[in-house]
């Protein structure tokens, strides 16, 4: 199934807000990796069509961006921060943790397909750090309690109930 | 009960605050578009801003009505406004509680700025992690066109502004403006060449104004209250209003603190953050997000202004402090700032992408005590060689870890490369395997 045959009305509303219809593009990329977690080739082709672009565009502009998948990755992405300010408060021992935990290597996905953990820069939530991003999620000011729980629970439901919501750090002002 | 008047934060901090359009509104919200649109004319509500003082709080501080000013007001075509949400400067997280908190503030901040340059399309370019804040914005805006504040012909006043969330998908280099442009096209994020400017070519070639979050929310404020109410805020006449200051590492308390500009790092640190986290001293900080130098304990009494930071050998930058204390290494600290600039480095400019490659493998290979003295001349001769002859600030924000700390903590390098020397003379072999 097409791109345009399976999300024809959001390609459209995407489409309707540029005036310039290669600003669809990262759009339109993220639309190809929703169901099968990575971009293929086949989808970039396509989204060279819809475009007027040709191939090379779409895929000199795919392979710039670390949030774009080209290859298949496990049903949940862990991407834990390493960057400075999370490794001042322990992100080394969240990677170590996760690795013996789940037995893989950051770049590395769990035989049964289900984790891929990334060991990743600055994802913008220092204060309540360490922290990591599994999909769409936010998960902070991790420990490891909190690391089992969030594990378990995304083996068993899917989803865990430890994610962020709106962000609000520290919760008063004193 | 806060110290300071808070401004940005203020509506968020109210018990059972949710940051819907009713709440807003309750607060006071979209009186400011009520009160300019179509009863200001847009020089008026420019020259308010820059009364003001506003100044960018992305990083550069660059006077927001003067950029304002720079458009052509004679071009008849399309202008464009662009939210600058992407914050990756590590460090800073002050936008993301912005959005996500009091997704109008920023909003109403946006169509005031559309006003003010004649821009009937936004585009917020946030970063792509962030799917929840492009959300709960998607969300507001839609709020926000139901009730008439966005779309066409504005509460009836004949102004037309739409906004779109457009979502960046991975690349700090995007935050710098130019590269933004270039990634809203559709292509790779690599900074344009200035001149021209954004300002008479930019988005599709258009005028077009980049400006990000925080300064955004401050609009509705200084219309509300007036320009010389802002003014009067903070360390006049250069640094004018509150900042978002976001505080990282160390302390007992970390997270966003709004503050008039002008406090010094000691009470921002000791005061509102709660002081360092263990009996540890403070060994050292960085002023405004990665791409600000290091500074010492001798400096917690410098202002935190844009002035007095760069006068301390700093900058205000983004306005993330991020806290060490004693025990950290300073050469691992620099190492773990490069690591992300090596990363984050698009490769457009040659001293660029092949010197953090080249800082990266000799900083680690210090750290790993395999280094040797005349690395220090290396780490100190690249340095010199990429700051200023790139295209983009990035060059100069890459070397400011490394130069900063091996002005202040060189003893720590060459500690380590004595260490190697030592381990060398018992095992003269291990010389084979050095780079």
């Amino acid at each position: 199934m097409t791109l345009l045959e399976k999300y024809k009305d959001e390609i459209a509303e995407i489409l309707s807000r540029y005036p310039v219809k290669r600003s669809a593009l990262i759009p339109l990329l993220y639309l190809a990796q929703r169901e099968p977690g990575y971009v293929t080739e086949a989808a970039m082709t396509e989204i060279a069509g819809l475009l007027k672009l040709t191939p090379p565009q779409v895929y000199e502009t795919a392979t710039f961006y670390t949030m774009l998948n080209l290859k298949k990755v496990g049903k949940h992405h862990i991407q834990v921060c390493k960057s400075l300010m999370c490794a001042l408060v322990g992100s080394d021992t969240v990677i170590g943790w996760i690795k013996t935990k789940l037995g893989i290597a950051p770049g590395e996905t769990t035989a049964d397909g289900l984790f891929t953990l990334s060991a990743v820069e600055c994802l913008a939530a220092c204060g309540t750090a360490p922290m990591m991003q599994i999909n769409d999620d936010y998960y902070e000011r991790l420990t490891e309690e909190k690391v089992d729980k969030i594990l378990a629970d995304l083996r068993t439901a899917g989803t865990s109930p430890l994610k962020s919501g709106p962000y609000m750090w520290p919760e008063s002002i004193r | 009960m806060p110290k300071y008047e808070l401004v940005l934060l203020k509506n968020m901090m109210q018990p059972g605050y949710t940051g819907s359009l009713a709440d807003y509104e309750k607060a006071g919200g979209y009186q400011a578009l009520r009160n300019a649109l179509g009863k200001m004319a847009p020089t008026d509500v420019t020259a308010k801003v820059m009364k003001s003082g506003l100044r960018g709080r992305g990083g550069a501080g660059f006077p927001t009505g003067v950029k304002w000013g720079f458009l052509p007001k004679d071009y008849q075509g399309p202008r464009y406004l662009c939210c600058n949400a992407d914050e990756s400067e590590p460090g800073t997280f002050k936008d993301r509680q912005l959005m996500e908190r009091d997704p109008h503030q920023v909003l109403e901040g946006i169509i005031l700025a559309c006003y003010a340059i004649g821009a009937q399309s936004a585009y917020i370019y946030i970063r792509g992690e962030m799917v929840l804040g492009s959300k709960i914005l998607e969300r507001a805006i839609g709020e926000a066109r139901a009730a008439g504040y966005i779309g066409k012909n504005i509460l009836g006043t004949g102004v037309t502004v739409d906004v779109w969330v457009h979502r960046g998908a991975g690349a700090y280099i995007c935050g710098e403006e130019t590269a933004l442009l270039e990634s809203l096209e559709g292509k790779r994020g690599l900074p344009r060449v200035k001149p021209p400017f954004p300002a008479t070519h930019g988005l599709y070639n258009k005028p077009t104004v980049v400006n990000n979050v925080e300064t955004l929310a401050n609009l509705p404020h200084i219309l509300n209250r007036g320009p010389e109410w802002f003014a009067s805020i903070g360390s006049p006449p250069k640094s004018t209003g509150t900042r978002v200051f976001c505080v990282s590492g160390h302390v007992k308390r970390p997270g966003n603190y709004e503050l008039p500009m002008g406090v010094t790092i000691r009470e921002l640190v000791f005061e509102h953050a709660g002081g360092m986290r263990s009996d540890k001293p403070l060994k050292a900080f960085i002023p405004g997000g990665a791409s600000a130098p290091f500074l010492t304990p001798e400096h917690l009494d410098v202002k935190l202004d844009f002035e007095s930071v760069a006068a301390a050998g700093s900058m205000l930058g983004s306005g993330g402090v991020t806290v060490m204390e004693e025990g950290t290494s300073m050469v691992w600290a620099a190492l773990r700032l490069m690591e992300f600039f090596y990363h984050e480095s698009c490769g457009k400019c040659s001293p660029c992408r092949e010197g953090s490659s080249w800082l990266v493998q000799t900083m680690r290979r210090i750290m790993a005590k395999r280094g040797r003295m005349e690395d220090l001349e290396t780490l100190t001769d690249l340095c010199k060689n990429i700051a200023g002859r790139t295209v983009c600030a990035f060059g100069d924000a890459e070397v400011s870890p490394i130069m900063s700390t091996l002005k202040h903590w060189r003893h720590e390098y060459v500690t380590l490369i004595h260490e190697a020397e030592a381990a060398n003379l018992i095992r003269p072999e291990s010389a084979g395997t050095r780079h």
